[in-house]
């Protein structure tokens, strides 16, 4: 399992790098290996949007389940990654780089200190085994 | 495979029908009526015939071999239930003759509510749902008319185990409920500790499986219903899993207060495009009003010389229709059959027997498969269809590899709080021979899966199609193997 260290992830297995006070955001490479093979991606949010942390933001499904994917920090949605909803592929090869979801402009920066860093990620998904 | 399809079948001025001599004037479809891209392929009889028995022999059924679908009941017909609903007095009825002409069909749904309100223990049953999924929506609907009868309207949160079928959420979602998210404890359990923090002014309800998805028989169910009820809140019951508590334990006695049965998974009516499903909803005593109608009621008591008059009645606040007419008449015959030829020993030794097969598959398979919830398990269990030393071999791969041996896989990759789920359900229609050759299939699969990981990576080997690229078939659907002329310009 890859978990970089330049950002922070969630208990819902959602990661987001915060530069300034704007957070890029997707889901873990925990997240994609359990998922398997993404063919579905939805955001369901709106650029212009203020998103509340821990409400959904966009839509996952893979060809064994759906997932719902949540906004790790509250803010304002700067930024749709419009190549995922053609290439949904990209969460299972590049679930760090090239299939980022979204972009926010963060309103409450206190928010990211809370987050998991990676070794407690990788704890917490040692932890839940089954 | 290469079976065509009948559109490739086609040849133009080969029908398979002849229009008879009409006996009215003929008389030409107004101008604009008559489309001409309808495409309707032209099949001789004969070819159509041979078309289907070829597809016939590419499918797998219960008839041909053991089932094992976790939480899907795939358990035999028995053939005695297709003599019964063949019968000419119930299979050429129409739904809109008059009562008086239909009694003998008023009286079996009568005492088909009756005694399904018996086994599981509540006060009365509508039997209109059309499948389980809508027995759900039909009871989630009674709930929210209970909730709205007493003025009760801050009631909009559903709280729903992370083991449940995902039509439990999604039933809820679609009555306008706000779905929460139970979370399971480490024995398998509803967790109690953060059910007691999700219970308030604002719960509506819980929906529970038991046995859960795990197979498991729920240890905290007691406690989880009384918070519910403390709460306020309303205890929905999926009866997807009633077959391992048939003649041993009451939902209703239990304190769950609204259920859908699946006649076509505990009931042996055909189940997975065999034939249509059924969802009867059982209530207790508080919620018997809010039924959908119509239902079926002793309108006129009977005496020595006269029977009673049976008729359909609509309960007092009835959440409506739910289905047009009366629900699935075929299916209610069919469970009518099975129950009557069980009885009440024989359905507990469905139960018993159906746990006591699902256990002895997990004895033999315990060595070779890792079991996330280990312990007695019900009708059912979970294995996880994945090895630390045979790293790329996933569930998927085993169950392609056991339909090279004519075995139909489990249910895969659910429930979802277990990686790489293999979840079987074997029922009781299984002889101990039968769970022998499958089990000694899936110890010779594991064993595949360290020897020769390839051989279950490229499977299935002997099968009319072979591996299907899922993803593909996910990312590009076809939708139609025609298009209209007017639209394909």
């Amino acid at each position: 399992m890859n978990t970089p260290s330049d950002r922070k992830y969630t208990q819902s297995d959602e990661w987001v790098k915060l530069e300034g006070d704007i957070a890029t955001v997707g889901v873990s490479d925990y997240a994609q290996d359990a998922l398997s093979d993404v063919v579905f991606f939805e955001a369901v949010v709106s650029v212009g949007d203020t998103v509340q942390a821990k409400t959904q933001i966009a839509t996952l499904e893979s060809v064994k389940a759906a997932a719902d994917v949540n906004a790790p920090l509250s803010g304002e949605v700067i930024e749709i990654n419009e190549d995922l909803a053609s290439s949904p592929e990209l969460v299972n090869s590049d679930p760090y780089g090239k299939a980022w979801m979204l972009k926010l402009k963060v309103s409450n920066p206190a928010e990211y200190d809370a987050l998991m860093d990676a070794a407690a990620y990788e704890a917490y998904c040692a932890g839940r085994s089954h | 495979m290469t079976e065509p399809t009948l559109y490739e079948l086609s040849s133009q001025g080969r029908p398979g029908f002849r229009f008879p001599q009409p006996d009215v004037p003929l008389t030409p479809l107004p101008e604009g009526f008559l489309r001409k891209d309808l495409n309707f392929p032209e099949v001789a009889e004969v070819d159509v015939i041979r078309h289907f028995t070829r597809l016939s022999r590419l499918n797998y059924s219960i008839d041909q071999g053991i089932y094992p679908l976790g939480s899907c009941t795939m358990k035999y017909n028995p053939r005695i239930n297709e003599a019964a609903a063949r019968l000419p007095g119930f299979a050429h009825l129409h739904p809109l003759q008059p009562v008086e002409t239909v009694q003998g069909a008023l009286e079996l749904m009568y005492e088909l509510q009756s005694w399904l309100a018996e086994i599981a223990g509540f006060a009365a049953v509508s039997l209109q749902p059309a499948a389980g999924a809508h027995g759900e929506l039909t009871g989630i609907l009674i709930m929210r008319a209970y909730h709205q009868s007493r003025g009760d309207s801050a009631r909009t949160r559903v709280l729903i185990p992370d083991s449940a079928h995902g039509t439990n959420p999604a039933t809820s979602a679609m009555s306008g409920f706000q779905v929460v998210n139970v979370p399971t404890d480490a024995a398998g359990n509803i967790d109690l500790a953060v059910l007691r923090t999700l219970c308030d002014a604002t719960t509506a309800g819980i929906m529970i499986t038991n046995p859960n998805t795990l197979g498991l028989f729920d240890q905290n169910l007691l406690d989880a219903i009384a918070l519910v009820h403390q709460a306020g809140g309303l205890v929905y019951g999926d009866g997807a899993n009633l077959n391992a508590l048939l003649g041993v334990a009451r939902p209703g006695d239990l304190g769950i207060d609204v259920m859908h049965f699946n006649l076509h998974k505990t009931f042996s009516t055909p189940h997975g495009g065999g034939g249509p499903g059924s969802g009867p909803v059982g209530v207790a005593k508080h919620l018997v009003d809010f039924l959908p109608g119509p239902i079926v009621e002793i309108v006129e008591e009977g005496d020595e010389d006269m029977p009673p008059l049976f008729g359909l009645v609509q309960p007092k606040k009835s959440i409506g229709r739910v289905k047009t007419f009366f629900g699935h008449f075929g299916m209610f015959v069919r469970a009518y059959t099975y129950i009557s030829m069980h009885g009440p020993e024989g359905l507990r030794a469905v139960a018993e027997n159906a746990v006591l097969n699902a256990n002895y598959l997990l004895a033999r398979l315990r060595s070779a498969y890792k079991v996330p919830y280990d312990r007695t398990c019900m009708h059912e269990f979970v294995l996880e269809g994945r090895w630390e030393d045979a790293p790329e071999v996933i569930a998927l791969d085993i169950s392609k590899r056991l339909m090279d041996y004519g075995v139909h896989p489990p249910t895969n990759y659910f429930p979802l709080i277990v990686h790489d789920a293999l979840m079987i359900e074997p029922t009781e229609t299984e002889s101990l021979q039968s769970l022998d050759a499958f089990a000694d299939v899936l110890l010779k699969v594991a064993d595949e899966a360290h020897q020769s990981p390839q051989l279950l990576k490229d499977a299935p080997h002997n099968t009319p199609i072979r591996r299907v690229d899922e993803v593909k078939a996910a990312r590009d659907l076809v939708l139609c193997c025609w298009v209209p002329e007017a639209e394909s310009n």
